[in-house]
């Protein structure tokens, strides 16, 4: 990938990630670090490709390992996130819902 | 043609993934919001099969994602809601580490990469090797893991960490830029020195300190992501990690600024450290009983509850819970005050009066409830220490002198539910616990809080 639109995408990432995050709540600051640890669960695609070129031992090895933590970070952060936010509830539950 | 449906496919994930934490911005939508990234997660996982660049090891992927997936699933849905923090320490760290691995396997193919890339890669390594064990030291000091429990110091430190962090980067950057020809003994001394340098950075750090480093980390295992995507050409792993290391680093300022101390500060561990004598303590500690404190909160007017880790240690929000539920029916006025840091994470006291079925708009920060404690006849102090001291507000010399407090000594009486007489996280003496209005309600949070509710309801 040419260098100058890797920097493009970062950029554009960067403010976006801040635009996301500095309108939040405090209440949901716990939730969104949860929800922002699994996104970058990603990593999982990226360790798939890594595995799937490994051609010697070693490579293997550490690209099956990579597999594994990527997986891991990704379901892991799933399942904790929505456990967490399943409890938001308002007392008004079904205005909340409109 | 399989090329443009596996970048279609990574698109539809990115875009996915920023909608997502979009939505988990507003407690409303906030759950529909992950589900929305997990899609998009599925999505990019299944197409990456496919992937024209895979050529072997199917069998070792999937086996290799049904364990780490498998594992995480169990553990995340078994673990209790007090142990979230540690929980999402831990899986940042496998995030980490699998950014570190992606390095470790491009790099250990020595193929002929463009400098920019192969920059990117040992970054990335080096950031991802960080967090990784990092994560893991936090993971094991909020565990409670004996070995890491406590702030962990030596003699110039610091002078070590610096010079281990500097050999670590020098040995990246001769791998950076001598294109094919580093040795593998190299690059193996490289990890290890980035594994350990995560180690020593962490080990000094208190546990009150540790939301702040596990958002750092979050943040940290963002990037490594993100430039390992720029390594292996993959734009939703680029967009996905920087996204997440903005928004972490954001998340992490924040955190920081609402104890009141930079960063770096907090890195570098200055805490406890406060110069000259702390002012002297007026006044003794009185205790009250059970019964005596549900009088007084069920003829009062306003109550306003201020839980802390303490809260989460005894499991005591559900008995909170129940509490609110009776004064309210008394017509009591019950409110919420959440300081910014209360617990190990911010919002963490949020999330486990919402699993405990506190309404959410009975919960308020401290800005907006702050000016309140004024007209609140009781306000109820459970678990929580340095977050309503007064020495914040009034002694220079305290460690904690500056940090925003819930002002619950304003209130006209206080009443403190704690399981002995220590001093808080910082070890700092609370002077809150020595004022005329306040009155102390020893045991486990738990256990008085079920006294106060039977209490309440017998008058």
């Amino acid at each position: 990938m040419d260098g100058f639109t890797a920097l493009y995408i970062f950029m554009l990432a960067a403010f976006t990630g801040y635009e996301v995050i500095s309108k939040v709540p405090v209440i949901l600051h716990t939730p969104l670090m949860s929800g922002s640890n699994f996104v970058h669960g990603i990593v999982l695609v990226g360790a798939m490709v890594a595995l799937g070129q490994a051609e010697t031992g070693t490579e293997t090895l550490i690209g099956f390992i990579a597999v594994l933590l990527g997986a891991g970070n990704a379901v892991g952060g799933y399942v904790v996130t929505e456990r967490m936010l399943e409890m938001f509830k308002s007392s008004n539950k079904g205005a909340s819902k409109a | 043609m399989t090329d443009f449906i596996v970048n279609l496919a990574y698109f539809i994930a990115a875009v996915l993934f920023i909608y997502g934490l979009k939505q988990m911005a507003s407690p409303n939508n906030a759950r529909s919001g992950i589900q929305w990234a997990g899609a998009g997660m599925v999505l990019a996982t299944v197409i990456t099969f496919i992937h024209p660049q895979i050529h072997s090891n199917y069998i070792l992927m999937i086996l290799a994602i049904g364990i780490g997936g498998g594992l995480a699933w169990y553990t995340g849905k078994r673990v209790a809601m007090t142990d979230m923090p540690q929980m999402i320490a831990l899986y940042n760290g496998m995030g980490g580490g699998a950014a570190a691995a992606i390095a470790g396997v491009e790099l250990l193919k020595r193929h002929d990469l463009p400098l920019g890339v192969q920059l990117m890669a040992v970054l990335g390594a080096l950031i991802g090797s960080i967090a990784f064990s990092g994560s893991l030291v936090a993971f094991a000091k909020l565990q409670g893991i004996k070995a890491f429990s406590g702030v962990i110091r030596f003699k110039s430190q610091q002078m070590v960490n610096a010079s281990l962090f500097g050999v670590t980067v020098l040995i990246g950057l001769v791998i950076a830029f001598s294109g094919t020809d580093y040795s593998l003994f190299t690059l193996f001394i490289f990890f290890v020195l980035a594994l350990a340098f995560g180690v020593m950075m962490t080990l000094p750090i208190g546990g009150a300190d540790m939301p702040v480093v596990i958002s750092l980390y979050n943040a940290l295992t963002g990037l490594a992501v993100g430039f390992e995507g720029y390594v292996l050409g993959n734009p939703a792993m680029m967009i996905a990690g920087i996204v997440v290391g903005s928004a972490g680093t954001l998340l992490t300022q924040l955190m920081a600024k609402a104890m009141n101390r930079p960063i770096s500060n907090v890195l570098f561990s200055q805490f406890g450290g406060g110069t000259g004598e702390a002012q002297a303590v007026t006044g003794s500690m009185k205790a009250i009983e059970s019964p005596d404190a549900a009088i007084m909160m069920a003829f009062a007017e306003k109550v306003i509850i201020i839980p802390g880790y303490g809260m989460a240690v005894a499991q005591a929000q559900h008995k909170i819970q129940e509490l609110t539920k009776v004064l309210t029916e008394r017509g009591v006025k019950v409110k919420f005050a959440i300081h910014p840091v209360a617990g190990r994470m911010p919002g963490h006291m949020n999330v486990l009066l919402a699993e405990a079925g506190v309404p959410y708009d009975m919960i308020y920060d401290l800005d907006e409830i702050n000016e309140e404690f004024g007209t609140a006849d009781v306000a109820l102090v459970i678990g929580a220490n340095d977050v309503v001291n007064p020495v914040a507000r009034t002694d220079p010399n305290s460690p904690i002198f500056g940090m925003p407090i819930l002002n619950a000594d304003h209130a006209k009486n206080v009443i403190v539910i704690k399981r002995g007489q220590g001093a808080g996280f910082s070890g700092v003496e609370n002077h809150l616990f020595f004022a005329d209005n306040c009155r102390m309600l020893y045991g486990d949070g738990q256990k008085v809080a079920s006294e106060l509710v039977n209490a309440v309801k017998e008058l």
